[in-house]
């Protein structure tokens, strides 16, 4: 386990590495910069403003610069917001996106599996239609739609809960956020979950099980849902990194301050060290859930070795 | 029980005996259709797509109105000359500049239906193959194919789309390009988890010794095995590709106007809620229906190629 | 929602009791009950006001108000005096001289105050200044400031600090993109320090004494204190800027001179000022605190405002217009503004090199229905570059804006035919417009327009923003999206859009006449002829196709009040307005 998790953090460092590569040259690949205007901004002034930002630099040094700056955990200025360093801007709004995905990351799991274990035990049978049906409005319901029928609903016609902010995370401000992010997931984890159990109780050790008269809800709880939840915890890794790291629309829908605007506005922006930096964020995160579930899945399944 | 007045004796007895022991051999795809056919809401789902590829590909024949023509005479009164009506053929009413929601959403299946389709099998083959492998390989290959895989979950999408349009132009082949780049990575991490665990079992053992290629114990033993779990995600890729490429269009790339997708539909219709409902609540039909049908369609689909069930 | 809810939730959670199910149940029950509790609690906030929920949403502290009622109308004032107003998105930069758009603008004007203000009906009022001056054939202009100004630290705002604001627009080193601004009021030497050639100090600024401010200028402006009513003139504090480099706009370092001071700056949640005790004028300010939410979604913003927690917002969706206008009539503000929507041709492309061909695509847009069906927010139809409410400009419109769209349209066919394109030979281009709803359904509008009436094959396409602008700058383009807004209240803020050293003239248009005459405009006293016939050249001409006067649309709760409902330059400044209690 030790030896597993230290060649982990070895590999880590490359593929930051080439993960930064390969954005900064797609980046820069793409037509219009950051200081690209409406209002053409006169020669001299942008060779000023270029400079500043190491813009005028060739692009190898450009990287260079960059990625000893992030060595020392410098991740430079931002491009748009001039007023803030990508150090601050993520500092301010990943730890608002990490509670509410925190959040809505336990629904789904409680939720998305218990429901889908549910579903499984009663297959074809009234509850699992139901059950299922009831997930699949997330999955219909796109979070674009979802997000402004809660607030139309919920803030608007009800006046039971603000209709946007973030006050400091406060329970009525992060209870439609909370919703809208979990429920297009919980209704992938059931199904997953549910295929998966449903496979996994046909399998001989369950018959055998049965037939040594194993009461139900243990070999359900004791011997089938650890193999069941193999695939669902595949899913839930990058899910996780997902919710974590927030979204667009929720963020633009409630006004949450959370960092999942920066990603869209940081590409229509053009402002690199932003969008580098939330990459990097993003990147780091999907490396230590990546190996948390590969860690996850020798306790599921002892027979996984590496 | 046999031995009643009806039958004529031992001899025709013994004949009709020998005519019933010779049966039909049963292939397994027979058994496959059979158990398929056994799940109704499957066979349901599946009669519904068929409808549902009958309207995309004819459906623009049930109405005089076109796709891209701005009813003029509506737009001065347009909440109430826009609702749907059966007498102005505008069976799902106009959309906020007067055109006919009905042909659009037509049209717009057809796009989606490709893109959901196409986006869904291209995730599936795709990423069936590599984490299969990466899974069952296991050791340095495994760890270079999972950074790999990392690499292209964290790193800006968006970007990878504007440069797609930026180097070959607006071209529709572009959206299954986009589309292809991402689909197929959870799909890998999923089978690849599964594949870590299948491989330990004993008839892949027992494949190993007799000396089967890796190739084939991976594409006979492991992907059938792996089947269930794939088919179970791929139809909530459909859906998943078809909001995903309204998303694309946004940038630039994908469908231009007039062409349109549902999704496209839907970001509108979601806009225009309020005051027009069904704009937004036909096209979500339509989402609805495929994204059921898809769902019954995939556990049919399990239950009836579920290698366990043999 | 009430006990009993509970206790079904309960009992529903007892009945799943089937083995594996008990825990599920009880984990739901877990779950739910806290948003009952929620939803009960929150049940209460059905009867709060708009102005009371505006201000618990925003969660601001504020103390209660000193004054009961307004001091010259008599209305009753809401306990507390907190404006909560949408701003389409966040600010890039609270820096008077690196703001760059009316999103920045609309809060840096809260919180610094230059030499003019805009009055109500977008004229000039005195702010910093008193009173000014013109000498020497307009070339000199002193303002005279007034000597109670001050800094939110205590300082005194002196002609020092215009010069050093002015200063460090031009300056290369602060990189300001509106340095232009300075140039085209004509400031001496500010084109040389812009292009490096000379040192900011040999700006044709200085201080005659603490309290009078000088500026030479390279060429005769009538009109500048209408230009010094813009952020990039304001002045800016030194011993701030000194003290903490570029961090000196972060609140509690953030030293400024207007009715408000920088309190919190959250990103993509809210931005809130407070009251500046240390103004001048703040005895006559009513609102203690201004929240801006950055919310860039239209309807997320309506939602916001129909929950009560917005006073104003800052755009209405176009899709919702048909139905605010019944149902909120009286809040539905509709100012025109400064600024024409309309399409660029690029005249080097065929077939857009033939006059014939921009007159027809000109002529065939019917422009009332656009703005009574599509847009549907009082525009007014566009035959001219510039909009009519420009200050003392002498608004004329060509012939062929008097005409029936009919008519129009049949000119319109015959000048395609006699361009050479018919039936066999229809006209064929794409149109460009950057990602964004309202562009779009124009779009679609215009080009379904001009397919109907003269056969032509239009394809719309869209781009993201900075792909759609790399390209235009370019001149990649055939015809394309084009917006423009005034930077000051005068015409030429519009015309000197089409010179041909103009820097946004990417279409290639380019005509000597109309150079020079808005190069005599410049320098004469009454310019206005000059303009009308720069316009007339234009009519003519068709460099770009104008179709709507914009109007800058809102919402605005009843309850606030001095919104500037008249006010073109669409500058709204919170000291001005008040909230009444209802």
């Amino acid at each position: 386990m030790f030896s597993f998790i230290i060649r982990r953090l070895a590999v880590a460092v490359p593929t930051i590495l080439a993960l930064i590569t390969v954005s900064f040259v797609l980046m820069h690949a793409a037509p219009g910069g950051p200081f690209t205007n409406e209002r053409n901004v006169p020669e001299a002034v942008m060779e000023n403003i270029e400079a500043k930002y190491n813009l005028d630099k060739p692009l190898w040094q450009q990287y260079l610069i960059y990625v000893g700056n992030v060595a020392q955990g410098d991740l430079g200025p931002s491009f748009r917001y001039k007023d803030f360093t990508v150090n601050e801007l993520i500092e301010s709004s990943f730890p608002r996106s990490a509670y509410i995905g925190a959040w809505s990351f336990l629904f789904v799991v409680v939720f998305g599996v218990g429901l889908g274990v549910v579903a499984a035990l009663k297959q074809n049978r009234w509850p699992d239609y139901t059950v299922m049906t009831a997930a699949m409005t997330g999955v219909v319901f796109p979070n674009f739609v979802m997000a402004p029928l809660l607030v139309l609903l919920f803030a608007v016609t009800l006046r039971w809960l603000p209709a946007g902010g973030w006050e400091g995370g406060q329970v009525e401000y992060i209870v439609l956020p909370i919703i809208a992010m979990a429920t297009s997931y919980i209704a992938q984890v059931a199904r997953i979950t549910r295929s998966s159990m449903i496979e996994t109780l046909r399998s001989p050790f369950i018959r055998t099980a049965r037939a040594k008269g194993i009461p139900r809800h243990k070999i359900v709880l004791r011997h089938a849902l650890k193999p069941a939840l193999i695939p669902v915890v595949s899913y839930l890794g990058p899910a996780f990194v997902g919710i974590i790291t927030g979204s667009v629309i929720i963020d633009q829908v409630f006004s949450t301050g959370g960092i999942g605007q920066h990603f869209v506005n940081g590409a229509i922006n053009r402002d690199y060290s932003l969008i580098l930096g939330v990459t990097i964020l993003v990147g780091v995160l999907t490396i230590v859930f990546n190996a948390a579930v590969d860690i996850l899945y020798t306790w599921l399944d002892p027979r996984v070795r590496y | 029980m046999f031995f009643s007045d009806k039958h004529a004796g031992m001899g025709e007895l013994a004949d009709t005996l020998a005519e019933d022991a010779y049966t039909e051999g049963r292939s397994l795809w027979r058994d496959a259709r059979r158990r398929f056919m056994n799940h109704r809401a499957a066979v349901a789902s599946l009669v519904v797509l068929a409808l549902l590829l009958l309207f995309a590909a004819f459906g623009q024949y049930l109405s005089p109105w076109d796709n891209e023509s701005i009813d003029w005479a509506s737009l001065p009164n347009l909440d109430e000359d826009g609702l749907p009506s059966l007498a102005s053929q505008h069976y799902f009413g106009l959309d906020p500049i007067g055109r006919d929601l009905y042909q659009r959403t037509v049209q717009g299946s057809r796009i989606s239906l490709m893109v959901g389709v196409l986006g869904a099998l291209t995730a599936v083959v795709i990423g069936t193959l590599y984490g299969a492998i990466s899974g069952y390989v296991g050791g340095r290959t495994d760890a270079i194919m999972m950074r790999t895989l990392e690499v292209l979950s964290a790193f800006p999408f968006m970007f990878l789309v504007i440069v797609l349009m930026a180097v070959f132009g607006r071209n529709v082949l572009l959206i299954f390009v986009a589309i292809g780049a991402v689909s197929w990575l959870n799909m890998a991490r999923i089978v690849r988890g599964q594949t870590l665990s299948l491989k330990r079992k004993e008839y892949i053992e027992a494949a190993m010794s007799v000396g089967v290629h890796p190739f084939l114990i991976v594409l006979r033993h492991i992907v059938p095995n792996v089947l269930g779990v794939v088919i179970v995600y791929a139809t909530l890729l459909v859906p998943e590709m078809i909001l995903f490429e309204s998303f694309i269009s946004f940038l630039g790339l994908g469908v231009s106007e007039p062409y349109t997708s549902w999704g496209a539909l839907i970001s509108e219709g979601a806009d225009a809620m309020w005051t027009a409902p069904w704009t937004l609540i036909f096209p979500m039909l339509m989402l609805v229906l495929t994204l059921f049908c898809f769902n019954f369609l995939g556990d049919g689909l399990r239950d009836a190629l579920d290698p366990k069930d043999r | 929602m009430t006990v009993n809810n509970v206790q079904t939730i309960t009992s529903t959670a007892n009945r799943m009791e089937e083995g594996s199910g008990r825990w599920l149940s009880r984990a739901l029950l877990v779950c739910l009950a806290p948003l009952v509790f929620i939803a009960c609690s929150g049940s209460d906030d059905n009867h709060a006001k708009g102005g009371d929920r505006a201000l618990e949403a925003a969660d601001i502290d504020a103390p209660e108000t000193r004054l009961k009622a307004h001091p010259t109308t008599g209305e009753q004032l809401a306990r507390r005096q907190v404006l909560v107003r949408g701003n389409a998105s966040e600010p890039a930069s609270l820096d008077p001289q690196l703001v760059q758009d009316s999103v920045g603008g609309a809060i840096v004007v809260d919180l610094f105050e230059g030499l003019t203000r805009s009055g109500p009906r977008g004229d000039t009022e005195p702010a910093m200044a008193t009173s000014w001056a013109s000498s020497n054939n307009n070339l000199t202009w002193t303002f005279q400031l007034r000597e109670d100004g001050l800094w939110s630290d205590g300082s005194t705002v002196t002609a020092q600090d215009f010069v050093y604001g002015w200063r460090r627009a031009v300056d290369p080193e602060v990189g300001s993109n509106y340095a232009y601004y300075i140039e085209s009021a004509g400031v001496a030497n500010a084109g040389e320090i812009i292009a490096g050639d000379k040192a900011p100090d040999t700006l044709g600024v200085r201080a005659v004494d603490d309290f009078t401010f000088e500026v030479t200028l390279e060429e005769p402006i009538t009109y500048l204190p209408d230009m010094t009513v813009h952020y990039t003139m304001f002045p800016a504090p030194r011993q701030a800027i000194e003290a903490h480099g570029e961090d000196w706009t972060r609140p509690g370092k953030m030293v400024s001179n207007g009715a408000y001071t920088l309190n919190a700056w959250h990103i993509g949640e809210k931005l809130v000022a407070a009251r500046n005790p240390r103004y001048w004028g703040d005895d006559s300010t009513i609102i203690d605190r201004v929240v801006y939410l950055p919310i860039e979604s239209s309807s997320a913003e309506l939602q916001r405002y129909a929950s009560g927690e917005l006073h104003m917002t800052s755009t209405v969706p176009v899709s919702q217009m048909a139905r605010l206008k019944k149902e909120r009539p009286k809040e539905l503000v509709m100012v025109p503004s400064m600024a024409t929507y309309m399409y660029a041709f690029n005249v080097n492309r065929p077939p857009f090199d033939d006059v014939r061909v921009r007159r027809a695509l000109t002529y065939a847009i019917d422009r009332n229905i656009i703005v009574s069906y599509i847009t549907r927010g009082n525009q007014m139809p566009a035959f001219t570059l510039t909009p009519p409410y420009v200050s003392g400009f002498d608004f004329r419109q060509p012939e062929y804006a008097t005409w029936s769209q009919t008519r129009r349209d049949e000119e319109a066919r015959e000048a395609l035919e006699e361009a050479g394109y018919t039936e066999d030979n229809p006209l064929e281009f794409e149109l460009l417009y950057n990602t964004d709803e309202s562009h779009k359904a124009l779009a679609i509008v215009v080009s379904q327009m001009w397919k109907e009436k003269l056969g032509a094959k239009v394809t719309i396409s869209n781009l993201e923003w900075k792909t759609f602008l790399s390209e235009k700058q370019a001149g990649n383009y055939g015809i394309a999206r084009f917006g423009w807004k005034g930077d000051y209240n005068e015409a030429s803020t519009f015309l000197t859009l089409l010179t041909s050293d103009s820097g946004n003239n990417d279409g290639g248009w380019s005509n000597e006449t109309y150079d020079q005459l808005l190069l005599d405009a410049r320098s004469s006293d009454d310019p206005n002829p000059y303009y009308v016939r720069a316009e007339e050249i234009l009519w003519q001409a068709f460099p770009v196709v104008p179709v709507y006067f914009n109007t800058t649309v809102a919402l605005v709760s009843p309850s606030l009040k001095g919104y500037p409902e008249k006010n073109p330059r669409t500058i709204v400044y919170s000291k001005d307005m008040y909230i009444t209690a209802d």
